[in-house]
């Protein structure tokens, strides 16, 4: 892989997703190792504005050429922004994962600060070791 | 658990950065860089692909011929020297064991090209069918393959090997060298663009790729070789084709001498179609949002009707296609299907094949 990008002003979870927080909005995505594992975008299922999602759970799908992934939610909290530009540009993950290839913003269930994310460093480490596995 | 065996390119897979991924109980690459890029490369320029999991049996004896006449659904009376032709192995139901190329180098002496994931299955079935009667002699091990693919494959090609290859035409090959090394250089492929398949000694395998890269072949994996195969509708066994499915099933009666007969399922096969066949293989593009994969139902009029066996992304057109089987009812161009992704019906259409024409 290229050198993984992994900005300081984001939190990170476990399953490669990246979260935004400000204010009472939190906007995820997934991160330049995902989109770097994953290889080509060809589609993205998002969620619709209003649902509810659970911290853990699959809230939509990736799929590059080769293979279909779910996306978990990092957070518990209610959409209200679906990034309707991946529908017909997926590729915009593999460009820009961190800016236009956003896919929902979420109005945290917990308050404006989600708990049990990762900092930069942490999720450094946490690519680091699946780097060193192979 | 056993170990993935290695082609003798695996080194150089690495050093070049590919994925690897366990195919076939080989490692294998599945991309060196962006699929999408090396499925551009063959439509557009051209593509090296290494392929040496794939098998070679070979027969040798004056009983050559008659044997593969007996094992093989197309003709091999009609070969001649020089010559490579596709064709089924079949099993007694009318099944297909493997899909395979055979090449006749002369009258006494042929080879089967078959696919990695069959090769001891295919090795048994001869040795059961032919070995009474030839000298068999399973080469896979010794046999490194390269595929290069693409408009461009002549022109570079030229610069590696002496053959005269513009006088080389489609399903014929000839034996020559490459950077020096011999090689069996035939006209064939499964991407559906012009390019050739080169059989050579396990340690040319090396030497003749980096000559091919130097003249401008981009390495392209198995994922590109996927999405290239699916967009000219070319059947992979396992998917298409498997020992149930009858090769008409499959679209694939221009490979059986059905009249002729006097091969292993050719009854059966006869049989199968006088019944009445009830499913038959389509290409269908996606209407709705979403992309087909394999094992996804198919749905016509409120039933389940049948399964995908294949689908991808076409880069080409920009669209999702698949194949698939469903009832003849449903199998007419224009066909509206539903493909379920994800527990929710999806439009998709039947369509003529291949989805992208032979240039």
């Amino acid at each position: 892989m290229s050198d993984i990008l992994i900005p300081d002003s984001l939190l990170y979870s476990n399953e490669d997703e990246w979260v935004r927080v400000e204010g009472g909005r939190s906007t995820i995505g997934v991160t330049d190792y995902a989109q770097q594992q994953l290889g080509d975008i060809v589609f993205v299922e998002l969620p619709e504005v209003g649902r509810s999602i659970e911290a853990g759970e699959p809230f939509g799908v990736i799929e590059s050429v080769k293979a279909v992934s779910d996306l978990f939610a990092p957070i518990a909290g209610e959409i209200v922004e679906v990034n309707e530009g991946l529908a017909d540009r997926p590729e915009a993950v593999n460009e820009d994962c961190y800016g236009d290839g956003w896919m929902i913003v979420v109005a945290p269930a917990d308050g404006a600060n989600p708990g049990g994310l990762l900092d930069a460093a942490a999720y450094g480490r946490h690519c680091a070791e699946r780097e060193e596995q192979g | 658990m056993t170990a993935l065996r290695t082609t003798p390119l695996h080194g150089l897979n690495r050093e070049l950065g590919a994925r690897l991924v366990a195919f076939a109980g080989y490692e294998m690459p599945v991309q060196y860089g962006s699929i999408k890029a090396e499925h551009a490369a063959v439509r557009e320029g051209v593509g090296l692909f290494d392929v040496s999991h794939m098998g070679q049996i070979h027969f040798r004896g004056d009983g050559a011929e008659a044997a593969l006449e007996r094992l093989l659904s197309c003709r091999v009376s009609t070969l001649r020297d020089g010559r490579v032709r596709y064709g089924l192995l079949c099993n007694e139901t009318g099944g297909v064991v493997d899909d395979v190329t055979v090449y006749r180098i002369d009258g006494a002496h042929y080879f089967l090209c078959v696919n990695a994931a069959n090769i001891e299955k295919d090795w048994r079935w001869c040795v059961r069918h032919a070995a009474d009667r030839v000298q068999l002699e399973d080469r896979s091990a010794h046999t490194a393959l390269l595929a290069l693919q693409g408009p461009r494959a002549e022109a570079v090609l030229t610069r590696v090997c002496d053959a005269d290859l513009g006088a080389l035409r489609r399903f014929r090959f000839l034996e020559s060298s490459c950077a020096g090394h011999p090689a069996l250089v035939s006209r064939t492929g499964y991407t559906g663009s012009d390019g050739f398949e080169l059989y050579l000694p396990e340690a040319a395998a090396e030497p003749v790729w980096r000559a091919l890269m130097d003249g401008g072949a981009l390495p392209c994996g198995l994922g590109a070789r996927d999405t290239l195969r699916l967009e000219a509708a070319l059947p992979l066994y396992g998917h298409e084709l498997d020992d149930t499915t009858s090769p008409l099933e499959a679209g694939l009666d221009r490979f059986v001498k059905l009249d002729a007969g006097g091969f292993i399922g050719a009854e059966a096969i006869r049989r199968r179609r006088e019944a009445g066949h009830t499913r038959v293989l389509v290409g269908f593009e996606m209407v709705g949002r979403g992309i087909a994969r394999a094992g996804y139902p198919i749905a016509a009029g409120g039933d389940f009707v049948g399964g995908v066996t294949s689908g991808a992304p076409s880069p080409t057109l920009g669209k999702s296609l698949g194949l698939g089987y469903v009832p003849p009812a449903h199998a007419g161009v224009g066909t509206p299907i539903e493909i379920i992704i994800r527990d929710k019906p999806v439009a998709a259409v039947v369509v003529a094949t291949p989805f992208v024409a032979r240039p």
